[in-house]
């Protein structure tokens, strides 16, 4: 799993079926010090997340995992919205 | 599996219900001599884990899912042990 921003939302009517109904965000991946690291990507939201949060997703087939039917074309889901991130290091 | 610093823990009140019980925490990959070597990810505690221990990551879904005990859920790295040393050969 790693950690990411939500920036914005994405909006696709016509879709592979499976992703019907599902709740797509463009997510920032970032690193442990919350700097932005690799391209930005496509997430589907499981936790109601929003603009602004600061989440962690799981990615590749467990992403899929995530969804209900299990079944569905994505690689990447946000799985929690982060509260507070206490780090301990550097 | 990788060799990880516990850098850190997270809080997410709102998260997926595989997530239930868990702890997450902040890890980042580092070599054998404890240098950072990666970006640091998310992961389930499945070791008593706690902040600055080293520690053996398993990132693969399936023997997460071995672990855990469950048929399917979004989970992808988790703590497996905690490493008390590493002996690198000449």
């Amino acid at each position: 799993m790693y950690l990411g921003e939500v920036i914005g939302t994405v909006v696709a009517e016509r879709k592979a079926e499976g992703l019907t109904g599902a709740k797509l965000m463009l997510v920032q991946p970032l690193d442990e010090q919350r700097r932005a690291v690799g391209p930005r990507q496509v997430a589907v939201d499981t936790v109601r997340a929003g603009v602004g949060d600061f989440v962690y997703l799981v990615g590749s087939r467990e992403a899929a995992l995530a969804c209900d039917p299990t079944f569905v074309p994505v690689d990447a889901a946000i799985v929690g919205i982060i509260d507070d991130l206490h780090r301990t290091a550097p | 599996m990788k060799l990880c610093r516990v850098i850190g823990t997270a809080v997410a009140t709102a998260h997926h219900p595989a997530y239930d019980g868990h702890k997450v925490m902040l890890v980042r990959p580092e070599g054998p001599g404890g240098e950072p070597a990666g970006t640091g990810f998310i992961a389930v505690d499945h070791a008593q884990a706690g902040p600055g221990d080293r520690v053996l990551v398993l990132t693969e879904g399936n023997g997460v899912r071995q672990i855990l005990g469950k048929e399917a859920g979004p989970v992808r790295s988790i703590i497996v042990g905690i490493v008390d040393h590493v002996d690198v050969g000449p």
